[in-house]
């Protein structure tokens, strides 16, 4: 860890203690060390994926924690994953489709509503869901453990937290998120056509049929991508987080914190790279 | 004092050790070295010019108040910290040099946490079991005899099933320090083993680290604020005080000692030198 000296000496002491300079020197400072801070955190999460990908060569040894960690996160989401990605398909087809009405192209959301399900709102609802539920919760446990010292056991036990305890949950994450977002893309697909019929007047046959013609295997393998993308960018976050709590509860809290916040930029983030590396 | 070379190159050097264990009247070659380790921490210089050498075989108490670096002067031994200046060596080897020659290190070590450090996700039978399951390749029965038995020897056989969580501070404690002798290793690192244990527990613990000792020649590093333990187990001992150990000798010696700081820690008076001037 790299200590820094938080009070001037010398020539900056001297400097400091003039008023206006001081000020600014102080500001500087703290700009400084927030942005030092945010290096850090990236370096660290950086790192931390690196390892866990070397990790993955001993997976198999740690399969009974991937099983384990995948069904928590699968069961942990399932009802805020089927909820959300029900109301974003009703959502997407009550709003296009009142708009389309006065064009008398109501008939389209079946072209529409699918396309987005399974582009961008089953992978970014779900990830979002997925952070806040299992991201918040890794960071919480890493953290927990950090402050009680059982990372530095395991570590005089020579066992390597990363592949103890990061490795596993990046693979579950990434397992549950794929099929969650497959799931909930067909919710909210299945919700589009449901708004669609009730109020739209909108054949569900006709809906599944327009959404069955536009549907390319691209929108479904690169939501996919997406979703794989989005857990490792949680995982990496939530167990870098987690790993470098101090301080306590209040540090837990922190770490929790900013899992779900830095989660929730990065999804954004990563969700436009690759729409825009994909279309 | 002046020191003439005539006196240090001697024909036939005197060097005095208490209690040589396994040669007797010669030096016993060193298990483990710190010298002259300073360590910053929290912007507080916590240890500053430590030095200490425990001889294979040796059972060796550091006493001191609290928050004087007692754990963090462990810490130093297995790495977990690194000195800003100085080393520490175990059987030779730089703590803080080669990866691998820091793992053949921790191999040779159990660490007795000060708060225990069990995982809290897994039984007190899995914790023990643990670093066997990660390093050794054991069939499950032997697993099972090796870890019955190191419960029954910190008489904890009954709680093998239970979480951390629903154990007491001194069971968990005790339960721990059964983690820490599993591998059987040669070098022990106890962090007050018996603090917050009852007077028959604390006699039985007592009892196991002297029969460590004796039966299998385990070198041992006790912290203890327990006077009585580190009279009754201690070869010998030093007393931790500004980031040195201002005495090292054996129990004999510190019983007698004139010294009003060391006369005032050793009998627990709340009037002396420890108390005159706020640290
Ligand atoms: N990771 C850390 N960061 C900052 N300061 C630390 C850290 N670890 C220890 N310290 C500080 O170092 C000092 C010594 O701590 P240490 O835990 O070694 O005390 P101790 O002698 O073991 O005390 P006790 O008997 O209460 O356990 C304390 O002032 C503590 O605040
Ligand atoms: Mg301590």
């Amino acid at each position: 860890m790299v200590s820094r000296p938080s009070e001037p000496n010398g020539v900056a002491a001297f400097l400091a203690s003039i008023p206006i300079v001081g000020m600014i020197y102080r500001r500087i400072a703290a700009m400084n060390a927030w942005f030092e801070n945010a290096c850090d955190g990236a370096g660290h999460a950086l790192d931390l994926l690196a390892h866990s990908l070397r990790a993955l060569a001993s997976a198999h040894k740690k399969t009974d924690a991937i099983v384990l960690q995948t069904y928590k996160a699968v069961f942990g989401s399932l009802v805020i994953v089927f909820l959300t990605a029900l109301f974003s398909g009703m959502i997407l087809a009550l709003q296009t489709g009142i708009e389309l009405q006065r064009y008398n192209q109501e008939s389209s959301i079946g072209y529409l509503v699918p396309v987005a399900m399974f582009r961008e709102m089953g992978p970014v609802m779900t990830a979002i869901s997925l952070a806040g539920l299992i991201g918040a919760t890794y960071a919480a446990e890493l953290g927990t453990m950090k402050v009680s010292e059982e990372l530095d056991a395991l570590e005089v036990m020579s066992i390597d937290p990363v592949y103890f305890l990061a490795m596993p949950r990046m693979i579950a994450l990434s397992l549950s998120a794929t099929a969650l977002t497959l799931i909930a893309n067909i919710i909210g697909s299945v919700g589009g056509a449901v708004v669609g019929q009730a109020y739209l007047n909108v054949d569900a046959g006709l809906y599944f049929r327009n959404a069955e013609t536009l549907l390319a295997a691209k929108d479904v393998f690169g939501g996919l991508l997406k979703a794989l993308v989005f857990a490792v960018t949680i995982s990496t976050i939530a167990c870098s987080q987690g790993m470098r709590a101090e301080h306590g509860a209040e540090g837990v809290g922190t770490a929790t914190m900013r899992t779900v916040v830095y989660s929730f930029t990065y999804i954004l983030m990563f969700d436009y790279l690759i729409g825009w590396a994909l279309y | 004092m002046t020191v003439r070379v005539a006196d240090v190159v001697d024909e036939n050097p005197i060097v005095e050790h208490p209690q040589p264990t396994s040669f007797k009247g010669k030096v016993p070659p060193v298990a483990v070295e710190l010298l002259d380790v300073h360590k910053t921490l929290g912007g507080r210089e916590v240890l500053s010019g430590l030095s200490l050498q425990v001889y294979r075989g040796e059972t060796f108490a550091i006493i001191g108040g609290s928050g004087q670096g007692k754990s963090v002067t462990l810490k130093h031994i297995v790495g977990l910290l690194a000195p800003d200046r100085g080393v520490a060596r175990v059987n030779g080897l730089a703590v803080n040099g080669r990866s691998d020659h820091l793992s053949e290190i921790r191999r040779q070590i159990g660490y007795l946490f000060q708060e225990g450090a069990l995982l809290r996700s897994i039984t007190v039978f899995e914790n023990v079991a643990l670093p066997l399951r990660e390093h050794e390749k054991l069939a499950q029965k032997q697993i099972e005899e090796r870890v019955m038995n190191k419960l029954a020897l910190v008489r904890l056989a009954d709680a093998a099933a239970k979480y951390p969580s629903e154990l007491s501070g001194g069971m968990r404690k005790r339960a721990s320090l059964a983690r820490a002798i599993v591998r059987d290793p040669s070098i022990i690192l106890y962090d007050e083993p018996t603090s917050g244990l009852d007077p028959v527990t604390s006699s039985t613990i007592n009892d196991l680290i002297l029969d460590l000792q004796r039966k299998l020649g385990v070198t041992s590093i006790l912290v203890t604020h327990d006077m009585a333990s580190a009279f009754r187990v201690a070869h010998r001992m030093g007393m931790l005080l500004g980031g040195k150990l201002i005495k090292i000798g054996t129990p004999e010696e510190f019983k007698t000692s004139e010294d009003p700081v060391i006369r005032q820690f050793i009998h627990g008076e709340s009037e002396g030198p420890l108390t005159r001037e706020a640290p």
